[in-house]
């Protein structure tokens, strides 16, 4: 995990991501709640993270949200006039808090 | 009350510059839910054409103040949005926004400390949100904030936090000029590193909450160093700008 993460820091292209936090707009209008401090779990190497910390690349069309342990996809989210489509096959669960 | 996640209108109630290339907007938003010191705001522009391009900012000004928030954008040269926000936008105008968004680096009174803020550039923007709300509380956490900026020319709200370190109430700024420094500065004069870190955190001790703000390599190593120098992990929040909010 140490290798992958080290690999990642090292990527050139984390210098285009923010962090989850920095996308907490686009989150709350998909899940209708404020998400940053929720905590949600990589299907792929199953860490449990803070969303606010996960990495977020926001240069494309949509947002996509990387797992701050292992770098893997875990939710990509776009938004369209007609609705807001949400891909999470990468992650095991989330949580939204109930407001 | 608006929600947070439904656009709603702000007008531009005024304009000031901090450095030459860093200004502030005051928007006057009625149905604001009200903030705490940490938090974004979304901003959306649309063209006649309908094209839209939204940006995440911090915001700048305390939760006390009521149906005004503050914003404090750099400009970036190549952005789509910080151009035109420096070189259109003036009073009266009316801007759409969304917010207050994230609940992750925000910092509430109660919460206590001690403090130690770390900035690197723009990123002190919401650490200041932080500074005027614990002011504005009467709060007296020991609180240190360590500021990288280029050049002293490029020291966003140097008045404003050199006013509130004289207050006496327990607050201190720290600067490093990384490019450039005035004759005489006696501040530090290189990117923060683990020995400076552990400089500042020294008179606040190993239970003091830390917010990270800044370009990724600095909240990297800051994140790194505070862990090295036996902070808590959960004590150390951060939030990286990539190329920033352009």
């Amino acid at each position: 995990m140490d290798e992958r993460r080290a690999a990642m820091v090292e990527d050139p292209a984390v210098d285009l991501t923010v962090d989850g936090s920095g996308v907490g707009g686009v989150l709350a209008t998909a899940f209708g709640a404020e998400m940053t401090s929720s905590r949600g779990r990589c299907a792929h190497c199953h860490t449990v993270s803070i969303v606010g910390t996960m990495r977020a690349y926001v240069r494309g069309p949509g947002v996509v949200l990387r797992c701050p342990a292992c770098a893997e996809v875990v939710l990509r989210i776009v938004e369209t006039p007609r609705g807001v489509l949400v891909d999470a096959r990468g992650l095991a669960w989330m949580v939204v808090d109930r407001r | 009350m608006a929600r947070p996640i439904e656009w709603q209108l702000a007008t531009v109630a005024a304009v000031h510059d901090e450095t030459p290339s860093v200004r502030s907007f005051t928007l006057d938003l009625p149905g604001w839910a009200g903030h705490r010191a940490g938090q974004h705001l979304d901003l959306r522009l649309t063209a006649e054409d309908g094209y839209s391009v939204e940006r995440s900012y911090s915001i700048a000004s305390e939760p006390e103040r009521a149906g005004v928030v503050e914003i404090t954008v750099e400009r970036i040269p190549s952005g789509e949005v910080s151009p035109f926000l420096h070189e259109v936008v003036i009073p009266g105008d009316r801007l759409e926004v969304r917010g207050p968004i994230g609940g992750y680096f925000v910092w509430d009174a109660p919460l206590g400390g001690p403090l130690l803020l770390i900035a690197g550039g723009s990123g002190v923007v919401p650490l200041m949100s932080m500074l005027r709300h614990r002011a504005r509380a009467g709060a007296r956490v020991p609180t240190r904030l360590l500021f990288s900026s280029r050049g002293p020319d490029e020291i966003i709200y140097r008045v404003e936090l050199d006013r509130l370190a004289a207050a006496g109430d327990g607050f201190a700024v720290a600067h490093t000029l990384t490019r450039q420094q005035p004759p005489g500065w006696t501040g530090y004069a290189r990117r923060v590193d683990e020995a400076m870190l552990a400089e500042v955190l020294e008179p606040l001790g190993p239970t003091t909450r830390t917010y990270t703000c800044g370009p990724t390599a600095l909240v990297e190593t800051v994140a790194n160093a505070l862990v090295r120098l036996g902070i808590p992990p959960d004590r150390i929040r951060t939030e990286r700008f990539g190329p920033t909010g352009t």
